[in-house]
């Protein structure tokens, strides 16, 4: 029988980079350059084809005929369990940029503990995703200082981003009840040490591009129990719009 | 029809990559293995470079259609990723054709953190081997190339990122 804390586990961990990977693909053609439109398209690229090895992963794990696709397109809203940060809108390239870099920030982090756990496939997963989220990390650094100790009109879209969006941050760092039992089982990565990391690298460049975080934080959470915000249905009517409409087509 | 290991090793070791048509997905380490079972069947063991590559499903084609040229048609092709590819499976004969086709090729081994303290690394010019070039975006024409520029002889060139 399949373990059902490992098969919901490995859902939330999908559901987190293939909600992040469809907001970014919503800038594909509407870059602000070519080059980043280029580049938001690729890292959209690497968080949906790290959600298929993990969807593929829950359709093993279940072995009841499901495929990857059932995951993404026939769930309805109360069954996915990304943090509320990924569902968030583009916005301008500032407001992208940052949500970008905050879960970096935690990507880069938990795919390093996650490459050195107990359960082989997701050891396998964790590190071949490794190695394309420094390049996020990087990435979205890079701009993070660009754009913050650049102009004023650039350092105030920034902070304004920055005070919208760090109140989502900490949702990434809570375990849920099943998270807490794999991190036990040395399956999942242990939170708490992730954190750590994360806030240092967070905290470092946010000081560096020169701006402030907001005094206080008002942490924003429910997505992992499947409370999310008002956007997330308008990303699903998006999403699943050809599997609503024409019930189990395939190409 | 006996099939031979060798002889399909031979035949996939031909195939090449969609993207960059003059490397084989032998040149690349894409291809790891070709099981011959008792009962005739062969199954082809191929990993992916990158996570969302969409260039797996084409290689999957192309190893069946080439086998089956040759009269082969009991193949199951298998994506493992074990172990995990980087870019030190390209083989040196790969990476002097990455550089005649006038593409970078990966300039360290894949254990390299510099990027975590902010090191810049020096990408040779693929055209005339200047040190003196610079990154214009860390995303190029595919997710697993960076885009350069040659400060001398002006030439844009891809660069083959290291994973």
């Amino acid at each position: 029988m399949a373990n059902k804390d490992l098969l919901n586990y490995t859902l939330q961990l999908a559901d987190d980079v293939m909600i992040l990977g469809h907001r970014l693909s919503e800038w594909t053609g509407h870059g602000p350059v070519l080059e980043q439109d280029i580049a938001l398209s690729n890292i959209a690229l690497d968080l949906i084809g790290k959600a298929r090895n993990l969807y593929q992963y829950a359709a093993r794990q279940e072995g009841n005929g499901k495929t990857e696709d059932d995951y993404p397109y026939k769930r309805d809203v109360l069954a996915w369990t990304n943090v509320l940060l990924v569902e968030q809108q583009n916005g301008d390239f500032g407001q992208t940029i940052v949500r970008q870099f905050l879960f970096d920030c935690y990507h880069y982090y938990h795919l390093e503990a996650l490459s050195k756990s107990n359960d082989e496939q997701m050891a396998f997963i964790g590190a071949k995703s490794l190695k394309e989220a420094r390049y996020h990390l990087q990435y979205s650094s890079e701009w993070m200082l660009r754009l913050g100790d650049g102009t004023e009109e650039s350092h105030s879209r920034m902070q304004k981003a920055v005070d919208d969006k760090i109140h989502y941050f900490e949702e990434l760092f809570i375990p849920t009840e099943l998270e807490a039992r794999l991190i036990k089982e040395g399956i999942a990565p242990d939170l708490s040490i992730i954190r750590e990391k994360a806030f240092a690298k967070m905290n470092a460049v946010i000081q560096e591009s020169t701006l402030v975080l907001p005094e206080k934080i008002y942490t924003q959470q429910g997505g992992r129990d499947g409370k999310h915000t008002e956007h997330f249905g308008f990303i699903l009517t998006e999403l699943q719009f050809m599997q609503k409409t024409y019930p189990d087509m395939v190409w | 029809m006996v099939v031979d290991r060798d002889h399909i090793i031979e035949i996939l070791k031909g195939v090449s990559d969609p993207e960059i048509p003059v490397l084989t997905i032998e040149d690349l380490g894409i291809f790891r293995d070709a099981i011959v079972s008792d009962d005739g069947k062969v199954t082809v063991h191929i990993t992916p470079t990158y996570t969302g590559c969409p260039a797996m499903d084409m290689i999957r084609v192309n190893v069946r259609a080439a086998l089956q040229e040759h009269g082969i048609d009991n193949v199951e092709v298998i994506q493992s990723l074990n172990p995990i590819w980087t870019t030190d499976w390209i083989t040196e004969d790969g990476k002097r054709k990455l550089k005649e086709y006038g593409i970078a090729p990966p300039v360290e081994q894949t254990t390299d953190k510099s990027f975590i303290n902010g090191d810049k690394k020096i990408v040779p010019c693929p055209q005339c081997e200047s040190n003196n070039t610079e990154m214009v975006s860390l995303f190029g024409s595919t997710a697993c190339k960076a885009f350069y520029k040659c400060l001398d002889c002006l030439e844009p060139f891809d660069y083959f990122k290291c994973h």
